[in-house]
C-alpha cells in the first residue's frame, strides 16, 4: 500500500516537473546546480582519470594541481596529531593524551589511524614530512564510499581483503578513481566520518556530534537543518589553508568581541556564537542580553546533548573487561535498543539520549592527565581533563559539560595512567587475548614508559564541552531553569542568581517572615480584642 | 465633627494605584526572590519590572503633587500626642475611648501616621527605588563606575526594603479599619469625604 502511494506520488510530482517545463525560454542555458558550484568538474582532470593503486597515488594527482596543499595540511593539528597548549604547556593531541574511552593512541596506530588525514600511520613515528601521505579524500570525498578500515594504518582498501586474516571476513575495495574524480568541499559527513565516530563508535565521545548531525531537522539542530540553513561544520568552523578553527584543546570560552564583518579584519575564532551573533543577539527580550556576560550561549540554547535519538557514552568500565561467553569469545551484552552494554573486551558501558549537562565555570584552560601526571587512588576520580574556571577571573562564562566517567588501568606503582595495547593482530593485543600484563606491558613499552608490572584500576572522569546541537530558540532553556531551587545552575558558585534558594540571605529571610507573621498575629490579635471589648463597651 | 472632603481626587488615584501595584510588586517580588512558585518566574519577572516603571512614574507624579499643593507638610513629624495615640492604640481602644487625635483637613495625619509614612516615603521607598534600579541596570554599573557592587548586596537591599513594606503593608491595612467606625477610614479613602474631621479653628495653618 505504501508502495503504491509512493509511486502514485512520484508520477504527479513527475507531470507537475513536465507540466512547468515549457515555460523556461527555448535557448535559455538551464542551471546545472553542480557546475554552479565549481569551476572544476574533477572527473574532467585527465590525471584522474586513471586506476589508484594506493591512497598516496590520488594525492600525488591531486598535489599536481594543488601544489601547497600538503604543506597546508602538515602544518594542522589534524596531521600532526600534536598541540602544544601555550597556556598550560602541556603537549597535547592524540599522539600524547590519555583518555578514559579506549584510552590511547600509542600502540594503536594501525586501528586509530582511520581518523588521521594520513596514510601508512602506522606508529608514532610516522613519516611526518611526506606529501603523498597527506590523505586528501577522507575529508574530500562526496560520495560517501570512501572508507579507511581500521587495522590498515589510515590506508583505505584498494583489493578485496580478507581481515583479519584467516576470519574470513572480506573487506571490500573502494573505487579511487571514482571517489577522486567527483571530490568536493568538506561537508556534514566528511567530518562526521571521524568526528561523529570518536571514541569508537557513532556518537560515544562528545555527545553534541553524532550522526544524527549527517541531515538534522531544525529541531536538532537550527543551523543545520537540511531544510533551514543547511550550514555545514565549515559554515562556522571558517577554514583558511586548510587550518580548521575552533580547537577543544584551547577552546574559547569567552568571545567578547562583535560579530565578525567581512572585509574587517577579524583574528579572532570564527567558530564562536558571538562571531556572527555578537554580544547582544536577542532583539525581543532585551533583558536576555544582560546574560551574555556570565552565560556561555550554549548553556541555554543546547538544553540538552545526545538529542538526535544517537546515544552517546556516559561511562566507561574497563575493570569489568576480560568476562568471555560460553562459546569462548569475550561476552557481548546488548540492551534492549541493540546497544552494547557489556563487551567483553572492553568492560561496562552506560549509554544515554537527551542528557542534561552539567554546568560550570570555564576559562578555556584545560589541564590534562598525561602519561607523567602522578595520580593517587585515594584522590579519584582522577580527572583526565578539567576545565579551569571561577566567577571571578573575568575570563570564565557557565558552560554546558559532558562529564565523561571511565575506570582504567593505572600503574599501581608507579602512579601513573597506563598505555594499554589493544588493537591489534599480536600476542599482547588486549581485544586479541584480554590479558592486561601483557597489554599494559606492550602499550607502555610502545611509548616508551616505565611500567612496574603492578597494575589497578582507577576512577577517571573527562570533560567535554557542549557546543553543537543548537536548538531553535522556543526550545531554549526557560528563566526557570535556572532561576529556581535545584535548577540547572544549582551547582554555580560565586554568583547570585535571583530566584536560587541557596543564594538567600536565611537571617534576612527568616527575620523577614518572622516579623511578616508576628505583625499579622499582633493585628489578629488587636482586632479580637477589639470584637471582643466592643460588646463590653455597649 | 464634621463630614469635609479631606483627600482630594489625585490623592486617591495616587494611593489606590500604588496600593495595587505595591501588592503586585510583593506577590510577584517574593517569586523572583524565589520563596514560592505562582506565576512562573519569567512572568513574575516581567510584571515586576513593570509594574516598577508605573510605581516610578507615579511617584514622580506624586512628588510634584506633594510639592506643588504644600500637601508634604501633612507628613513634618511631630511628637505632639504621640504617646496619647500609641496608648490609645494599646488601651483606649478597647475602652471605647475616642482617638486622641483631633484630625483636621490639614493636619489629617495622626503623629504615628507622620512617622509611620515618612519612613515609608524617606527609607523604605528611596531603599526599594535604588536597590531595584541598581537590579535592574546590573549590566551597566560598570559603565557608571558602579562595577563593584554585586548584585547579592543589592538583592539583599532590595530584599530588606521589600519585607518593610511588608509590614508596614499589613499594620496599614489593618489600621484602617481603626477609624471610628471600622470601614470608616476605606470610606474616605474611596471617596475623598471623612465624617471625623475637626472643622479647621479660624486661620490655622499647617503645622
Amino acid at each position: 500500500m505504501k508502495m503504491i502511494k509512493q509511486a502514485m506520488l512520484a508520477i504527479a510530482t513527475l507531470a507537475f516537473t513536465t507540466l512547468g517545463y515549457p515555460t523556461t525560454t527555448p535557448g535559455t542555458p538551464q542551471a546545472n546546480q553542480k557546475l554552479l558550484k565549481s569551476t572544476a568538474d574533477h572527473s574532467k582532470f585527465k590525471e584522474l582519470q586513471q586506476e589508484f593503486a594506493s591512497g598516496p597515488d590520488v594525492t600525488k594527482a591531486c598535489l599536481a594541481c594543488h601544489t601547497e596543499a600538503a604543506k597546508q595540511i602538515h602544518l594542522t593539528q589534524h596531521w600532526k596529531w600534536e598541540f602544544r597548549n601555550p597556556e598550560t604547556q602541556q603537549m597535547l593531541g592524540k599522539k600524547h593524551v590519555v583518555n578514559n574511552f579506549c584510552t590511547s593512541v600509542t600502540s594503536n596506530y594501525k586501528a586509530c589511524a582511520s581518523c588521521h588525514i594520513g596514510y601508512n600511520t602506522d606508529g608514532p613515528n610516522f613519516d611526518m614530512t611526506s606529501e603523498s601521505n597527506v590523505d586528501c579524500l577522507v575529508c574530500h570525498d562526496q560520495t560517501g564510499k570512501y572508507k579507511k578500515p581500521a587495522g590498515f594504518a589510515g590506508n583505505p582498501v584498494t583489493k578485496d581483503t580478507e581481515f583479519p586474516p584467516g576470519s574470513g571476513k572480506i573487506i571490500r575495495a573502494v573505487n579511487l578513481a571514482d571517489i577522486a574524480q567527483k571530490v568536493g568541499q568538506t561537508k556534514r559527513t566528511t567530518c562526521g566520518t571521524c568526528h561523529f565516530y570518536g571514541g569508537g563508535g557513532d556518537g560515544v565521545k562528545h555527545g553534541d556530534l553524532d550522526s544524527s548531525l549527517e541531515a538534522p531537522d531544525k529541531a536538532l539542530d537550527v543551523h543545520m537543518d537540511t531544510k533551514g540553513l543547511n550550514f555545514s561544520c565549515s559554515t562556522c568552523h571558517k577554514t583558511e589553508g586548510h587550518q580548521v578553527p575552533g580547537s577543544r584543546y584551547a577552546p574559547t570560552a569567552q568571545d567578547k568581541d562583535g560579530a565578525h564583518m567581512r572585509g574587517k579584519a577579524d583574528h579572532s575564532n570564527p567558530a564562536t556564537c558571538q562571531s556572527c551573533h555578537g554580544q547582544a543577539p536577542h532583539k525581543k527580550e532585551a533583558k536576555l542580553n544582560d546574560h551574555t556576560d556570565k552565560v556561555a550561549c550554549q548553556t541555554c540554547h543546547i538544553p540538552a546533548f545526545a538529542r538526535g535519538d544517537v546515544p552517546t557514552k556516559m561511562s566507561w568500565d574497563w575493570s569489568t573487561a576480560g568476562k568471555r561467553g560460553p562459546d569462548g569469545k569475550p561476552l557481548v551484552i546488548k540492551d534492549e535498543d541493540g546497544y552494547e552494554t557489556y563487551l567483553g573486551i572492553k568492560g561496562d558501558f552506560v549509554w544515554k539520549t537527551n542528557v542534561t549537562p552539567e554546568y560550570m565555570w570555564f576559562n578555556g584552560k584545560v589541564n590534562y592527565t598525561l602519561t607523567d601526571t602522578k595520580i593517587e587512588k585515594a584522590n579519584q576520580p582522577i580527572y583526565i581533563s578539567k576545565f579551569e574556571g571561577s566567577a571571578d577571573d573575568g575570563k570564565s562564562m557557565i558552560w554546558p559539560v559532558k562529564l565523561f566517567h571511565g575506570k582504567q588501568p593505572f600503574d599501581a606503582e608507579n602512579k601513573t595512567l597506563t598505555i594499554n595495547h589493544l588493537a591489534g593482530q599480536d600476542d599482547a593485543a588486549y581485544w586479541k587475548n584480554l590479558n592486561w600484563d601483557k597489554a599494559i606491558a606492550a602499550g607502555m613499552a610502545a611509548a616508551g614508559k616505565p611500567f612496574s608490572g603492578k597494575y589497578d584500576f582507577i576512577e577517571t572522569v573527562a570533560m567535554w564541552p557542549i557546543t553543537h546541537m543548537v536548538a531553535p530558540k522556543d526550545k531554549a532553556l526557560g528563566c526557570s531553569d535556572c532561576h529556581s531551587s535545584n535548577g540547572r545552575l544549582e551547582k554555580v558558585d560565586g554568583i547570585y542568581i535571583p530566584g536560587r534558594g541557596r543564594d538567600h540571605i536565611v537571617l534576612l529571610d527568616t527575620a523577614g517572615w518572622a516579623l511578616a507573621a508576628l505583625t499579622l498575629l499582633g493585628v489578629i490579635g488587636h482586632g479580637i480584642g477589639r470584637i471582643l471589648t466592643a460588646k463590653r463597651n455597649h | 465633627m464634621a463630614r469635609v472632603y479631606i483627600f482630594k481626587r489625585f490623592e486617591r488615584f495616587w494611593h489606590w494605584t500604588q496600593a495595587l501595584l505595591i501588592i503586585t510588586m510583593l506577590v510577584t517580588g517574593f517569586e523572583v526572590h524565589g520563596t514560592y512558585s505562582l506565576l512562573g518566574w519569567h512572568q513574575a519577572g516581567e510584571l515586576h519590572t513593570t509594574a516598577a516603571w508605573a510605581l516610578m512614574g507615579l511617584w514622580i507624579f506624586a512628588i510634584f503633587w506633594h510639592f506643588t499643593t504644600g500637601e508634604w507638610r501633612q507628613y513634618i513629624p511631630t511628637t505632639n500626642k504621640m504617646l496619647d495615640v500609641a496608648l490609645f492604640y494599646a488601651f483606649g481602644m478597647f475602652k471605647g475611648e475616642h482617638h486622641p487625635y483631633l484630625k483636621t483637613k490639614n493636619r489629617k495625619h495622626n503623629p504615628l501616621q507622620r512617622v509611620a509614612y515618612l519612613g515609608v516615603k524617606l527609607f523604605i521607598n528611596p531603599l526599594l527605588w535604588c536597590s531595584g534600579l541598581l537590579y535592574l541596570f546590573y549590566n551597566q554599573l560598570g559603565a557608571v563606575g558602579l562595577g563593584g557592587l554585586s548584585l547579592g548586596l543589592i538583592a539583599v537591599a532590595h530584599t530588606l526594603g521589600a519585607f518593610l513594606m511588608l509590614l508596614f503593608l499589613i499594620a496599614h491595612i489593618y489600621l484602617g479599619t481603626a477609624g471610628h467606625t471600622p470601614t470608616a477610614h476605606f470610606k474616605a479613602m474611596v471617596t475623598g469625604w471623612d465624617d471625623d474631621v475637626n472643622e479647621e479653628p479660624q486661620g490655622a495653618k499647617v503645622q
